[in-house]
């Protein structure tokens, strides 16, 4: 009897002792094989009397089923040692930098314009386009500048050869002429137009360039036309995008009273910050007011019924004021050492 | 228009200081640009008169001073100044003075002599840059006297911008009235008072041009000293209101110019001949000015004559050989009303700007102009001597400004402002301002003085309403609207997204002048007709830019100068050419010229940064297709070759979409590479922004569960058969079942006969409804190769 105990004893050492899958197969045909020594147990089976048969057959059988045991848990130690030894080969250095190119990014004043066109968006303010060669109309007369007008001269101009209609635009506002038009002329058959609210972002151009002018800029109009629009809607809104522009409630903005010849009363806004490195200082960032009757009666509006209100935000030097960039020629010398830090 | 504070204070003297004033002008919109003090904080200082100068014992270029400084003994200072003399009267910083930059003055031992204070040069004092020597003051300074009383130190230099509208602001009358309007204190005017002739001298006056110049004035003063030394309080109050100083004549006319805003001229009586005429130019009349240059007046300039020549640009500039010299013992002084259209514009068609010209295009009270005389009279009397004839005033009542009463509905103020004032508190504000003012409950009907030139309109009152209540004071409360939703359409994509895109390939924005060097033009875009500017700031910015590509390429090659090699940007701008039918419809058009936006990106140097785990490649021409294809997906576009200037011959297509064709992609031509230097084969891309914006609706289709079968076919082409034809052969001929055929191999080299290659494509088949039988694969692919075996002579590769 004893001794399929130290059977069991030898076959889980000698399972043990195998160090790969070929061993301990070999280790297994010892104990459970054709003529492995629990079958030879089995087979000896036959030669006993039928009581102690069933008795040691019993016997056997556990033993059997002991070494199978132990035969698996060995295999499932292998299976892990081989995984264990495969894991470690594979093992990355993780420290290296991953494959392929980062991302590019968008312009700092492309990013200014859309955060200004999301934030206008937010209350109502589609966009608006108007060409950049536009007409001394739409830039000017339509606007309340009659040629000799002293305001002409407070914008030097860029004009074509052989063209004095046309000229480079020297701000948004032109679209505001365009956009009223179109607005009129869709909504001519109703009683009451709907309001017209719309932004222009774009490039302008005067003939200036030092570190705080270039020769190419750009502006955002804002425009709103409606039966009841005024000079306190214009504050309200400007106060508020100027806030959600630099995210602080704690921004001071104030209205100054100023003049353009396409609005009236016209005022600068200027913002102050309340801390930071120019904290305290009045900065100029637009020029607006209410809509001019004669800029109103350029787009086919009656300014009986209708008013409306303009600003004309400078998004270069928002862009400038929030991202701290001091010299405006940087925007446009495509330097990818400046522009990739606005990724 | 710069002014000295205390000039002012002499108007009008409200209980504020300099800082406080300042924000109050700026508020109500004369803009403080600058508030400069006269001179820098120091105290200690003051008026000495040396009464010994010897040589200092110990050094040879100082000198040993005894001063009266009014302290009852003689000081005694050592001092450096080569001017330095007895009798002079200068600054003295007595011992505990302090000088600007806290200096603090102690007696001190000087080369072993000692000195009880410290005599002081203009610089010293930061009152200029003079270092030569002392500065000396008048004569009749009072020893003892606080130097900076007597110099008049505690004052502000004020510079106001003003905008176009407020030309009654260009005077210091006309900034006290508006300062007394805003503060309540009282306003004094400048004295006035009218000088009776003492002779009989004068000269006639002809307004030729009446609507031009409907007032002229006109004054024989005989017997003036032009000699005479301008006071000095006048001087100073000049020159703090930016204003050189020049002789007595000239600076009382400019004083007079500032201190009521009537432009002054004076003639030397002794030169002019009969009468005066206010006239347009005879052709070919030429008039030297009083700056040196000659000019051939504009027909539409207004003149000032006499019978025999031009004397004038009337309210521009005086002419050199009329104007007064120290020579001059009678004057002919004017003081004119010039209608603001009749000189707008004139000056700066000559090149120049004058005082004069300013005021006048602006608008000039034209009711100052016998005061203004007067006031002259009077001053060139006290300073100059003299004896007046009558004033001669030519006028024409008939084209004088009107002042026409303004309509103001209270009202309607009220809503435009969104303020709650009332009629009464309107009508206040509007009389602060000298408006005249008939309440008539519902409206107010309002006169404007002769001054203001920008009250013709309501909305001109309104304006003047809200300054005076203060802009401050207007409240600034969430608009109110009918909420709408604005459009959001599957249709369109916006131009963020397309920049988000191309930035997510690693392209990075940049933004370029629309103006762009003629070269360029011609080089990249093959267009020697470009459209000019015509007052280019610089040759290099001198014409539009009709493509986006040359500029990409001068980004590229100044990034490569700062030792950026992978360059990957775009830009997403307007170009510009002529053109007869303007395709810009929706934003609206200019005829003549079409301004489409465009989008391009150039790619050049490594394909991607240098890094450890993939092979260093050069971008190339496929690489920038893909990022093009990745921009447009899903929507698919094709390519055939194009010659273009800009791009290398072999290497360059043009870009369709739903046969639209809609830009280019390619190599920089290699001779642009070399004349531009941005390195080898860059590849760029320029497509209509219109064409990368329109997007489409997905739509679901029905997705197969039957098995997909897949077939290879490697096909032996002439190597002149582009892959875009083998490809489009075996899709037309393919029938429904065969879901995508793709491109998967392309070879040339050992094994394939020269002058072919071979092309190899994966056949993707699926039925939705069944199976595909292996027969009727087989046939399907035996008809495909038939069919582009026909169609671009193609032969199974085996």
């Amino acid at each position: 009897m004893d001794n399929l105990g130290q059977l069991v004893d030898e076959a889980q050492a000698a399972f043990a002792a195998a160090g790969d899958g070929a061993a301990l197969e070999q280790a297994k045909a010892r104990f459970l094989g054709k003529n492995g020594l629990v079958t030879e147990q089995l087979k000896a089976l036959g030669k006993l009397a039928p009581d102690e048969k069933r008795e040691r057959g019993a016997a056997v059988n556990r033993a059997k089923a002991a070494i199978e045991a132990a035969l698996d848990a060995h295999r499932e130690r292998l299976r892990e040692a081989a995984l264990d030894a495969q894991l470690a080969a594979e093992r990355l250095d993780v420290s290296l930098p991953g494959r392929g190119a980062m991302p590019g990014g968008l312009h700092p004043v492309s990013r200014t314009l859309e955060r200004i066109e999301r934030l206008l968006h937010s209350i109502g303010f589609a966009v608006a386009d108007g060409p950049e060669i536009e007409t001394d109309w739409h830039n000017f007369t339509a606007l309340n500048v009659p040629p000799n007008h002293p305001a002409r001269s407070m914008q030097d101009t860029f004009f074509l050869e052989g063209r004095n209609d046309v000229l480079l635009r020297t701000h948004t506002s032109p679209v505001q002429i365009r956009a009223m038009l179109a607005h009129a002329e869709r909504h001519s058959a109703l009683d009451v137009m709907p309001d017209l609210r719309i932004i222009a972002p774009g490039r302008v151009y005067r003939v200036d360039s030092d570190a705080t002018h270039s020769p190419m800029f750009h502006q955002v109009e804002g425009l709103w036309v409606g039966e009841r629009v005024s000079f306190a809607d214009l504050k309200g809104i400007v106060g508020d995008f100027l806030r959600k522009f630099f995210e602080t409630e704690e921004l001071q903005v104030r209205f100054r009273p100023s003049f353009f010849p396409f609005t009236e009363p016209s005022a600068e806004i200027d913002v102050a910050f309340m801390s930071g490195a120019l904290e305290g200082h009045w900065l100029e960032v637009a020029g607006c007011g209410m809509v001019h009757p004669n800029v109103l009666r350029s787009g086919n509006i009656d300014p009986e019924r209708y008013t409306g209100f303009a600003f004309g935000f400078g998004p270069d030097r928002l862009a400038m004021l929030r991202y701290g960039v001091n010299d405006l020629r940087l925007f446009f010398e495509g330097d990818l050492r400046f522009l990739s830090q606005f990724r | 228009m710069q002014f000295s504070e205390n000039w002012l204070r002499a108007f009008v003297n409200p209980p504020l200081d300099d800082a406080a004033l300042g924000r109050l002008l700026t508020m109500a919109g004369l803009e403080v640009e600058e508030a400069r003090p006269v001179a820098p904080p120091f105290t200690g200082v003051v008026v000495a008169q040396i009464v010994e100068a010897e040589k200092h014992p110990n050094a040879d270029k100082l000198k040993l001073c005894k001063v009266d400084a009014g302290t009852g003994e003689h000081l005694q200072i050592v001092c450096g100044a080569p001017n330095a003399a007895i009798g002079m009267k200068v600054p003295c910083a007595k011992v505990g003075a302090k000088l600007p930059g806290d200096f603090a003055i102690q007696a001190a031992k000087l080369r072993g002599v000692e000195s009880f204070g410290m005599l002081c040069s203009a610089r010293e004092l930061g009152l200029s840059d003079d270092h030569a020597g002392l500065l000396a003051l008048p004569e009749n300074a009072p020893i003892g006297a606080d130097i900076r009383a007597c110099l008049d130190l505690d004052d502000t230099c004020f510079e106001i911008k003003l905008t176009p509208n407020r030309a009654d602001c260009l005077s210091l009358t006309g900034v006290a009235r508006e300062v007394a309007a805003l503060t309540g204190a009282p306003f004094t005017p400048a004295p006035l008072t009218l000088i009776p002739p003492a002779t009989d001298a004068r000269r006639a006056i002809a307004l030729d041009a009446p609507k031009a110049c409907p007032r002229y004035c006109g004054r024989v003063i005989g017997g003036v000293d032009a000699r005479a030394q301008t006071p000095e309080w006048m001087k100073k109050r000049l020159e703090r209101s930016g204003i050189r100083a020049i002789h007595a004549l000239v600076d009382i006319t400019n004083y007079v110019m500032l201190e009521l805003g009537q432009p002054l001229h004076v003639f030397d009586n002794a030169r002019l001949a009969g009468a005066i005429h206010v006239r347009l130019p005879h052709p070919g009349e030429e008039l030297l000015l009083l700056n040196g240059q000659t000019v051939e007046p504009a027909p539409d300039t207004l003149l000032i004559a006499d019978e025999t020549r031009a004397l004038a640009l009337a309210g521009i500039m005086g002419g050199e050989e009329s104007g007064v010299t120290l020579e001059t013992t009678e004057i002919f002084l004017e003081s004119a009303f010039f209608a603001p259209k009749a000189v707008a514009g004139r000056a700066r068609a000559y090149g120049f700007a004058s005082d004069a010209s300013h005021r006048y295009e602006r608008g000039v009270d034209f009711q100052l102009q016998r005061p203004a005389i007067e006031r002259a009279t009077q001053l060139i009397l006290d300073i100059c001597g003299g004896a007046p004839g009558p004033v001669e005033e030519a006028r024409s009542d008939e084209d004088l400004p009107q002042r026409d009463e303004v309509r103001l509905r209270p009202a309607r103020a009220r809503q435009v402002l969104g303020i709650d004032l009332d009629n009464d508190a309107m009508q206040d504000l509007l009389e602060r301002v000298h408006l005249k003012v008939r309440n008539l409950a519902v409206e107010l009907w309002v006169t404007p003085p002769a001054f203001r030139f920008d009250i013709e309109i309501e909305e001109d009152l309104i304006e003047e309403i809200a300054r005076l209540h203060g802009y401050d004071n207007i409240p600034a409360p969430a608009p109110q609207a009918r909420l709408a939703m604005l459009p959001a359409t599957e249709s369109s994509r916006t131009d963020w997204d397309l920049r988000r895109r191309l930035a997510g390939r690693g392209f990075q924005e940049v933004l370029n002048f629309a103006f762009i060097e003629e070269a360029w033009e011609r080089d990249f875009c093959g267009n020697d007709t470009p459209i000019r500017l015509a007052n280019p700031i610089a040759s290099q910015m001198s014409v539009m830019r009709s493509s986006l590509i040359p500029g990409l390429v001068a980004n590229l090659a100044g990034n490569r100068k700062r030792q950026q090699n992978r360059v990957r940007i775009f830009e997403l701008g307007r170009c510009f050419t002529r053109s007869e039918d303007p395709e810009d419809g929706e934003s609206g058009s200019v005829s003549g010229f079409s301004q489409p936006l465009r989008l391009a990106a150039l790619a050049a140097g490594p394909v991607l940064p240098e890094q450890w785990g993939e092979t260093a490649r050069p971008v190339d021409f496929y690489d920038l297709k893909g990022d093009l294809e990745a921009l447009f997906a899903p929507r698919t576009l094709t390519f055939e070759p194009v010659a273009a200037p800009a791009l290398h011959p072999g290497r360059a297509a043009a870009v369709f979409q739903d046969g639209r064709r809609i830009g280019v992609i390619g190599e920089i031509h290699p001779r642009w590479a070399q004349r531009y230097e941005p390195g080898n084969a860059p590849i760029v891309f320029e497509i209509e922004l219109d064409a990368a914006l329109a997007a489409s609706r997905p739509e679901n289709g029905e997705i197969s569960r039957m098995p997909a079968v897949l077939r290879d076919l490697a096909l032996i082409v002439p190597a002149t058969v582009s892959a875009g034809r083998a490809l489009n052969a075996l899709r037309e001929a393919a029938p429904e079942i065969v879901r995508e055929i793709h491109l998967f191999d392309v070879y040339q080299g050992q094994g394939i006969e020269p002058e072919h290659k071979s092309l190899a494509f994966r056949i993707f088949m699926q039925d939705t409804q069944r199976t595909l039988e292996d027969a009727e694969v087989d046939e399907i692919i035996s008809g495909l190769l038939h069919h582009v075996e026909h169609a671009v002579g193609g032969q199974l590769r085996t």
